[in-house]
């Protein structure tokens, strides 16, 4: 049975059509891509696997248990986690306490030991901040851990956005076109990151991109996607090849 | 020792002993001040509400700065604390001799309703956003301060008895009215001290500032910074605004406690829009988030229409002046400037190593 199980799943905004008659199967540990022009959909299906939308009909199973209606909260800790294509981070806090922030259901204290500082309060928030850094450390943020998170350069932010959604402990990973902004360079590092993650976390990734070199280059799968609907599917070799992906792509 | 540095140079460490730092020695100069009998009488009389309004502001602090949610009634919360108090300590003068005690037993009890009107208010409240909800927390207070004004609370031989809009219970004999009305309440025994005040505000401060560095605090803070990332990373928004609005709600009900017991008569009109406003004034002059600025900014803005007092014909122009004055150097460029030289210096310091390392 496949990890992740959509099967025609669709979604109507008013009289607007965003996303119709989609399926998708995703093996556990597979690394799949999601892509498609401009406003093809790809964000709607995040936002519909992520709870944040309901879709209008369709399923989604994960592991066999039905993500549909659930809260985004609750779906976070069926173990979905994922990255957004405008950076939301908590600018605020430090890049420690943004990484902490996504241990909340991983390490967990009552909230008389918050108000008190008693009881377990110092040995997990001691061991919240290993985890932490040791996502930092793969990440290579170490050094910037106490800065605040508005005040890193934007690919680490993208960096940082990742770590945080790994602290908690997904099965599954959804990022949002992880290497928008990115220069040549970073976009190769963070390639060869996603690799790592996968292999060390043990996570099954769906990421949707636009960088065609990021996607043939990591992507064992992929979904093309085009006005909602889906155009073709398969290894990255047999869908660039495909004629109707390119005249998506770059017209007629 | 250089325990105590390395606490004091992270962020959280520094705010915590800052604001505990200054409660302490305000406290030791006037207790100074009291015994040497260096201080009027009418700065004496400002010591207690002073310590409410401390307690006021940094609990909206938390609602305001932490949870990022602008609450306009929190006069109401404190009203509740205050009447409540009273009730208890009226009706336990005969059982509880000892002032102190009932003093404490008022303290909680008025922290306890102000929950329970936390938790009525806030579960519908945030449910709306930004300026919704803090039009409608101004209309809840309103109405918190209407209710109060019509109840009428009388304690005989046979309990307490209560009844809304006009007084519908008869008092056996010997029995005493708590609260009349909008009359208010007269005749309370004053049991608030400046160290009962000082103790509640460091009372307050731990576990103000306990919350914010732990799990539940980071939680807060995370829906404030991105409420559909706290969602993603399975954080219940919902949950954690009403932990932060009831929490808010219970130390406004203790400052009220506190200030009601200070007074001989109260009524609920003390607490109205213009309280809950001047508290947001605290908080905001003091900085968003910031809790030793609020407990700086509640005192002085309170000491300076007395201190200004010299200058009678003149003293509201005055304080709106400087009220005006120092908005403007808190929002002005200049304190930005100084504020921003430690991100600045970070932004610039990872900009070298990346140059570095390249």
């Amino acid at each position: 049975m496949a990890m992740l199980e959509v099967t025609s799943l669709g979604i109507s905004f008013g009289g607007l059509r965003a996303v119709d008659e989609l399926s998708m199967k995703i093996e556990e540990g597979g690394l799949v891509g999601l892509i498609g022009p401009n406003g093809a959909g790809k964000t709607t299906v995040f936002n519909m696997l992520t709870g944040v939308y309901r879709p209008t009909d369709g399923g989604i199973r994960l592991d066999g248990q039905n993500l549909i209606g659930k809260k985004p909260h609750d779906i976070c800790k069926m173990g979905v986690a994922r990255t957004f294509q405008n950076i939301r981070l908590f600018s605020n806090l430090s890049v420690l306490d943004n990484v902490k922030t996504g241990l909340h259901n991983e390490i967990t204290y009552t909230l008389a030991e918050s108000l008190l500082h008693i009881g377990s309060y110092r040995k997990k928030e001691r061991a919240m901040d290993g985890r932490a850094m040791e996502l930092l450390e793969v990440f290579d943020l170490v050094s910037v851990a106490d800065y605040k998170a508005a005040n890193l350069p934007y690919g680490k932010q993208r960096k940082l956005e990742i770590a945080r959604a790994l602290a908690t402990d997904p099965k599954l990973l959804l990022l949002d076109e992880p290497a928008a902004g990115m220069n040549p360079n970073e976009t190769e590092e963070l390639m060869e990151t996603i690799e790592l993650v996968r292999k060390k976390f043990g996570v099954t990734v769906l990421l949707i991109e636009h960088d065609m070199k990021l996607v043939s280059g990591i992507c064992e799968y992929l979904y093309v996607l085009n006005f909602g609907r889906l155009l073709a599917e398969g290894t990255p070799s047999e869908v660039l090849s495909n004629p109707e992906v390119v005249t998506a792509y770059l017209g007629e | 020792m250089n325990k105590l540095k390395k606490y004091a140079s992270t962020r959280s460490g520094r705010d915590t002993l800052l604001s505990f730092g200054i409660v302490i020695v305000a406290f030791i100069v006037v207790q100074t001040l009291v015994l040497t009998g260096s201080l009027s009488s009418s700065m004496k009389g400002l010591l207690v509400p002073i310590c409410s309004y401390i307690i006021m502001a940094v609990s909206l602090n938390l609602t305001v700065g932490i949870l990022g949610e602008l609450s306009l009634g929190h006069a109401g919360f404190m009203s509740v604390g205050a009447f409540a108090g009273i009730v208890v300590t009226t009706s336990l003068a005969d059982t509880v001799p000892s002032g102190t005690v009932r003093l404490i037993l008022a303290i909680i009890v008025g922290a306890i309703c102000a929950a329970i009107a936390g938790v009525i208010v806030g579960v519908p409240v945030l449910r709306l956003k930004g300026d919704y909800l803090a039009i409608v927390t101004l209309a809840f207070g309103e109405i918190i301060k209407n209710i109060i004004n019509v109840l009428y609370v009388g304690k005989d031989a046979s309990g307490l008895h209560f009844s809304i809009l006009e007084q519908k219970f008869e008092l056996a004999e010997g029995g005493k009215m708590i609260i009349n009305g909008p009359m208010g309440v007269s005749g309370v025994s004053k049991l608030s001290s400046f160290t009962a005040g000082f103790v509640l505000i460091l009372i307050t401060l731990f576990i103000i500032l306990n919350l914010i560095n732990s799990r539940a605090g980071r939680a807060i803070m995370s829906v404030r910074d991105n409420k559909i990332a706290a969602d993603s990373i399975g954080i219940s928004t919902t949950h954690y605004k009403l932990m932060a609005f009831v929490i808010s709600a219970a130390f406004a009900g203790m400052a009220g406690a506190l200030y009601a017991m200070n007074y001989s008569t109260i009524t609920a009109a003390k607490f109205d829009f213009n309280t809950s406003i001047l508290i947001l004034v605290f908080v905001v002059l003091g900085g968003l988030g910031n809790i030793w600025g609020s407990i700086i900014a509640a005192t002085l803005l309170t000491l300076l229409p007395e201190l200004l007092r010299a200058v009678n014909t003149y003293r509201m122009l005055i304080y709106a002046i400087l009220l005006i004055a120092m908005m403007l150097f808190n929002n002005s460029s200049l304190k930005q400037r100084l504020l921003e030289k430690r991100g600045m210096k970070q932004m610039r310091k990872l900009e070298q190593q990346e140059k570095g390392g390249a």
